[in-house]
C-alpha cells in the first residue's frame, strides 16, 4: 500500500505501519489543519480494522489506488453499498433512518436535497475542509451536507451532422424552438430520468416559472422527441450512435468520454456542448453524514476525504464530473474537451422541492398529451 | 369435478391427509413468510400509514385521481394482448418441438430460451439496431424504394411494447407446454384420427382439452409477467404508455408518495390474486391424469412432405421472431458502427471490446473482468436453482396429491404473489423489515439468491404440479399395495415421471437468476457485480467503447445462457426418459 503515499502523506503512513500500533493514531491528519478525533482505546491485542460504510447511487465509481490510500491512513476499512439510482438510493435511507444503512450518505443532488433535510437525515459536522469548497457551491449553513462534484446538464448535438448538412449548430436554447431545429432533437422525460429533470430545471431557470411551458410548446411544435431514459436518447436516438437526431440532453462531460471512450481513438470529441447564456442546469451532488452512524470519527474522515484533492482528482476520470474543489487539477481530457458553463440556470433546492411535483404534471400535460 | 369419472381417480382429500404431508408446506412457508409476506406486510402498512388523510388516504388519493384508474385498464389490456401474441407463436412452436425429431431439437430449444435472460435496454437496443428509424429493416427498405424517411416507426408504440414481450416469454409456451405435450401418448389423437377425425378436430377435441392444464400454467404465467412488465415499458414504450408497475415506481422513487404507491401495488396484488384463483379454479377443473409416455416414444421424425413444411415453416418463424435480435446484438458487438464518420479509420470488424474487456485503464475499485462477473452470475443462479427446487418440490409434491385439501386451495394462489409484486416495493420491504440481526440482511449478498428465489419458486411449483397431477393414482397405489415407503414411491414412481418437469423448472430458475437486473442491482455488492449489472455500468456512460463493450458482455452472457440451457437438457434426474 505504501506505493501510494504521496509526500504530504508519508509521515502517517510510515508511523502507521512501522510501529504496527494496536489502534489507528494521528489518524485523520490528511490536513494539517486538521484536529485529531480519534477516540477508541488502546486494547492489547490488534483489533480487525473497523468499517466505515458509504451508502451511494449506482453510478458511483472510484479509483482502487484512492480509496485504498483512505484504508491505509486511518487503518480502516471502506465499505460501499450501491443502493439503486439516487432517488431509490434517498428514500432506502430515509425509510431506515432509525437503523442506518450506512455511516455516510453520498450521491444527493439538488433536486432531491430538500427531501433529504426535511427527512432530518443527516447530523452536522464543522469540517475543516469546507473551506476548500469552490465558490458558487450552495454550503449548508448548518453544515449537515456537503457537495463534493457537479455536473452540467446542456444540449449536446452531433458536430459531423450540421456540417455534412451545412446547418449552423445551435447556440442557444431559443434556437430549437427556430423551424430549422424541427425534428432535430430528442430530450429525456424528467418524471423518469435524472437529466431529463435536470434539463426541465434549465428551461425553468432560463425562461421563468411562467414562460417555460410556452417554450416547451414551441418544441413541441417542433416535433421534439422525448424517451424515458438518457441511455435510450444517446445510444438508439443520437445521431452519433446511429440514431436520427443530432441534438441530445446529455452532460457537459460527455464529449470529455467520448474521447476517453473512443474505438478507434479519436483527437477531438465528435459533439459540441450549448452552454452559452444559461442553458444549462448545474447538478451538485451532496454527501453527509447519517444520524445514528456508529463510526463518527470515521464517517467525518470518509467527509474530509472526499473534499481532499486526492479524491477529488479522482473523481473526473472515474465520474465524469467536475471537483468543487478549486485546488484538484483536472485530467487532460477534460482541460483539452470540456466545456464549463460561465452562467448556469438557477432554481433553488427550496423552489425545486416545493414545485417539483406540479412543474413536472405541468410539463407532461403540455408535452406528452 | 363436474366431469365424469373424475372423481375415481382423485387421491383422498383434506380429511385424510396425513399431517406428515402438511409438513411439506414448512420450508415454503417459513421462506415466503419471512421473506416475501412479512417484508411487504411491514412496508404497505407503513407506507399507507404515511398519509395524512389516515391508513385510506392511498387509497382516496387513487380513486381521485384521473388518471391512475385508467393505468389499470390499459396494464390489463397490454398484459392480454401480449399473452394471446405470445400463445399464438409459441403453441405451433410447441408442438413441433414435442412431436418432431430432428437434428438441431437441443439448440433450437435453448437459442428460444435466451431473450427471456437479456436485459431491456439490450433488448431494446437489438429492437433499435432491427426495426428503429435507422435500423437494419428501414435501411434496406428506404434503399430499395428510395425513401426518404424510414417507413416503419415502431418505438413508443403499443406493437413495440407486444413485440417484446413476445420476445420475451414465448420461451415460457415453447417449454411448459411443449415439455407436457412431449409426455402426451400420440395414441389418443391417433385413435380419434382412425375413427375417422379429421386432423384438426382431433387436434381441438383431444389434443387441446388434454393440454389445457399446461396452457392455462404457460399463459398465466406469461400473462403475470407482462402485467408486472417494467424495462419494455419503460424504455420500448415510451413516455406516453404507463403500467401499474412503472406508475408504483413513479410515486415512491420519483415522488415519494408512499400511500398512493401502496394503494395501487394493493391493486396490482389483488389483480394478480384474482387472476390465480382463477387459474387455480380452471386448472383444478380440467387436469386429469394421463399415462405419461417418455418423449423418446412420443415424438417421430417428420416424414410426409405436410409436416416437413410445417416443422421448417414453424421453426424459421421462431428463429425469425427470437432469434434475429439476438444475431443483430452480436454482431453490434463486433462491428464498429459508431461515431459513423470516424468508422472509415479502422476495420469495421472488429474484437477490441471483447478485448478492452479485460483492461481496467481507470484502475476503478469495482472493475471485475468478464469471467469474475460470468462466475458471479453462475453462482447466484446455481443458488436459486437449488433453493428454488428444494422449496419448490415439497409445495408441487402436496398440492397435486391434496388437490382438495382446504390448505391447498387457500396457499395455491398466495404462492404466485411475488410475481404480481413491485420490485422496488419489496426491496423497500426488506430494508425496513429485515434489519435486525440475526436477520439484517439488508445488504448482504445472501439477498440476491432469496430475491431470485422469489421469482424462480412460483414457476418451479406451476411447471411441477401438471407433470405430477397428471401421474396415474393407481401407480402410486400399487406401489404402497406393494409394500414401498412414500419415500420409495417418490423416488421410484413419482420422481422419474416428473424428471423433465424437474429440468424444466431447474431451467427457469436458472435463466430468472441470470437476467434479473433489478433486484440484484439494489442488493448487489457493488465488488461483485454480475453480467446484467455491468452491462448497465457501461450503458450509463457515453462512448463507442463503452457501448461495444456493453454489446460484447451481453453476447457473452447469450452464450452463458446458450450453454447452460444446453447443459441442463443434458442432464438426466432418476433415469427420465427411460420410462
Amino acid at each position: 500500500m505504501r506505493r501510494f503515499a504521496v509526500p504530504m502523506l508519508a509521515a502517517i503512513v510510515i508511523s502507521a505501519c512501522g510501529g504496527l500500533p494496536a489502534k489507528p493514531t494521528a489518524a485523520t491528519t490528511l490536513s494539517a489543519t486538521q484536529p485529531a478525533t480519534q477516540t477508541s482505546a488502546p486494547g492489547p491485542t490488534p483489533l480487525p480494522p473497523r468499517v466505515v460504510t458509504v451508502m451511494t447511487h449506482d453510478s458511483f465509481e472510484a479509483s482502487s489506488s484512492v480509496v485504498a490510500l483512505f484504508k491505509s491512513v486511518f487503518l480502516a476499512d471502506v465499505r460501499f453499498y450501491k443502493a439503486g439510482d439516487a432517488g431509490t438510493m434517498l428514500n432506502k435511507a430515509i425509510l431506515a433512518k432509525d437503523n442506518p444503512l450506512a455511516d455516510v450518505l453520498y450521491g444527493v443532488d439538488n433536486t432531491f436535497l430538500s427531501r433529504a433535510l426535511s427527512e432530518d437525515l443527516f447530523m452536522p459536522y464543522d469540517s475543516p475542509m469546507l473551506s476548500s469548497i469552490g465558490k458558487g457551491f450552495e454550503v449548508d449553513p448548518q453544515h449537515r451536507v456537503f457537495p463534493i462534484d457537479y455536473g452540467d446538464v446542456c444540449l449536446n448535438y452531433d458536430k459531423g451532422y450540421f456540417q455534412d448538412h451545412s446547418l449552423q449548430p445551435p447556440t442557444s436554447l431559443e434556437d430549437l424552438a427556430q423551424p430549422a431545429f424541427k425534428d432535430l432533437l430528442v430530450v429525456e422525460n424528467p418524471a423518469t430520468s435524472s437529466p431529463g429533470l435536470a434539463f426541465l430545471l434549465a428551461t425553468i431557470g432560463h425562461f421563468g416559472p411562467d414562460q417555460y411551458l410556452d417554450y416547451w410548446q414551441s418544441l413541441v411544435d417542433n416535433n421534439v422527441l422525448v424517451d424515458n431514459d438518457w441511455e435510450t436518447a444517446y445510444y438508439s436516438d443520437f445521431t452519433i450512435h446511429g440514431g436520427q437526431r443530432p441534438v441530445v440532453v446529455s452532460y457537459a462531460s460527455s464529449p470529455p468520454a467520448e474521447v476517453a471512450f473512443a474505438d478507434p481513438p479519436i483527437s477531438e470529441p465528435p459533439t459540441g456542448v450549448v452552454t452559452g447564456n444559461t442553458s444549462c442546469f448545474r447538478q451538485i451532488e451532496y454527501a453527509g453524514i447519517l444520524k445514528g452512524t456508529r463510526h463518527l470519527d470515521l464517517a467525518q474522515a470518509w467527509i474530509d476525504f472526499m473534499l481532499n484533492v486526492k479524491f477529488q482528482e479522482d473523481m473526473p476520470q472515474n465520474m465524469f464530473v467536475f471537483p468543487v474543489n478549486p485546488n484538484a487539477k483536472l485530467p487532460q481530457v477534460f482541460t483539452d474537451f470540456a466545456s464549463v458553463p460561465q452562467h448556469t440556470a438557477q432554481v433553488s433546492p427550496d423552489a425545486i422541492a416545493q414545485n417539483r411535483d406540479a412543474w413536472i404534471r405541468a410539463w407532461t400535460q403540455t408535452v406528452l398529451r | 369435478m363436474s366431469l365424469p369419472g373424475q372423481g375415481i381417480h382423485r387421491p383422498p382429500s383434506a380429511a385424510s391427509a396425513p399431517w406428515t404431508r402438511r409438513l411439506l408446506w414448512l420450508a415454503p412457508l417459513v421462506f415466503l413468510g419471512l421473506f416475501y409476506f412479512y417484508p411487504m406486510v411491514r412496508i404497505l402498512g407503513l407506507s399507507l400509514n404515511r398519509s395524512p388523510q389516515g391508513p385510506l388516504g392511498g387509497f382516496v388519493n387513487l380513486f381521485t385521481s384521473p388518471g391512475e384508474l385508467g393505468i389499470l385498464g390499459f396494464t390489463v389490456w397490454q398484459a392480454a394482448l401480449s399473452t394471446l401474441l405470445t400463445l399464438v407463436i409459441g403453441l405451433p412452436g410447441a408442438y413441433v418441438l414435442a412431436r418432431y425429431r430432428f437434428r438441431g431439437k437441443a439448440l433450437l430449444r435453448a437459442l428460444t430460451g435466451i431473450p427471456f435472460v437479456l436485459p431491456t435496454l439490450v433488448v431494446a437496443a437489438a429492437f433499435n439496431a432491427l426495426l428503429g428509424p435507422s435500423g437494419w429493416i428501414n435501411s434496406a427498405l428506404m434503399a430499395a424504394f428510395h425513401l426518404s424517411a424510414p417507413p416503419l416507426s415502431v418505438t413508443h408504440s403499443l406493437a413495440a411494447i407486444l413485440a417484446a414481450h413476445v420476445f420475451y416469454n414465448t420461451t415460457i409456451v415453447l417449454r411448459m407446454v411443449g415439455d407436457f405435450w412431449s409426455h402426451l401418448d400420440p395414441r389418443l389423437t391417433d385413435a380419434a384420427r382412425v375413427l375417422g377425425a379429421s386432423r384438426w378436430r382431433a387436434l381441438r377435441e383431444v389434443g387441446l382439452p388434454l393440454l389445457l392444464p399446461a396452457i392455462a400454467t404457460a399463459s398465466l404465467l406469461v400473462f403475470l409477467f407482462d402485467f408486472t412488465s417494467f424495462g419494455v415499458i419503460l424504455v420500448l414504450g415510451g413516455p406516453r404508455l404507463t403500467t401499474l408497475e412503472v406508475e408504483i415506481y413513479n410515486q415512491t422513487v420519483n415522488l415519494f408518495n408512499l400511500p398512493l404507491a401502496a394503494a395501487l401495488g394493493i391493486v396490482q396484488l389483488a389483480a394478480t390474486l384474482a387472476m390465480t384463483v382463477a387459474y387455480t379454479r380452471l386448472a383444478a377443473r380440467v387436469s386429469r391424469p394421463l399415462s405419461l409416455k417418455a418423449q423418446r416414444v412420443t415424438e417421430r421424425p417428420a416424414t410426409s412432405r405436410r409436416s416437413r413444411l410445417a416443422a421448417v415453416a414453424v421453426t424459421g418463424l421462431l428463429l425469425l421472431v427470437l432469434t434475429s435480435p439476438l444475431v443483430a446484438l452480436a454482431g453490434r458487438s463486433f462491428a464498429r458502427l459508431g461515431p459513423q464518420r470516424q468508422a472509415a479509420a479502422g476495420p469495421l470488424l472488429t474484437l477490441d471490446y471483447y478485448r478492452h474487456l479485460n483492461e481496467n485503464p481507470q484502475g476503478s475499485l469495482f472493475y471485475v473482468p468478464p469471467t469474475e462477473a460470468i462466475w458471479n452470475s453462475l453462482t447466484y443462479a446455481g443458488a436459486t436453482v437449488m433453493l428454488a427446487l428444494a422449496l419448490g418440490l415439497p409445495a408441487a409434491w402436496s398440492l397435486a396429491y391434496d388437490t382438495g385439501s382446504r390448505l391447498n386451495r387457500w396457499l395455491d394462489p398466495l404462492l404466485m404473489l411475488p410475481l404480481g409484486t413491485s420490485a422496488v416495493t419489496l426491496g423497500f420491504g426488506f430494508i425496513i423489515a429485515l434489519d435486525t440481526p440475526p436477520l439484517d440482511l439488508r445488504a448482504s449478498p445472501l439477498l440476491v439468491p432469496i430475491g431470485h428465489t422469489l421469482v424462480a419458486f412460483p414457476f418451479v411449483v406451476r411447471s411441477l404440479t401438471p407433470a405430477l397431477r397428471s401421474i396415474q393414482p393407481r401407480l402410486r397405489q400399487a406401489a404402497a399395495m406393494l409394500g414401498a415407503s412414500p419415500r420409495q414411491v417418490l423416488r421410484h414412481i413419482d420422481l422419474p415421471l416428473v424428471g423433465r418437469a424437474v429440468l424444466v423448472a431447474a431451467a427457469f430458475a436458472f435463466s430468472i437468476s441470470l437476467g434479473e437486473f433489478g433486484a440484484t442491482s439494489l442488493i448487489a455488492r457493488p465488488e461483485h457485480p454480475t453480467v446484467p449489472i455491468l452491462i448497465y455500468r457501461f450503458l450509463s456512460r457515453p462512448g463507442t467503447l463503452n457501448y461495444g463493450q456493453a454489446m460484447a458482455l451481453s453476447t457473452l452472457l447469450m452464450l452463458v445462457t446458450g450453454g447452460g440451457m444446453l447443459a441442463i437438457e443434458r442432464m438426466r434426474i432418476a433415469d427420465v426418459g427411460e420410462f
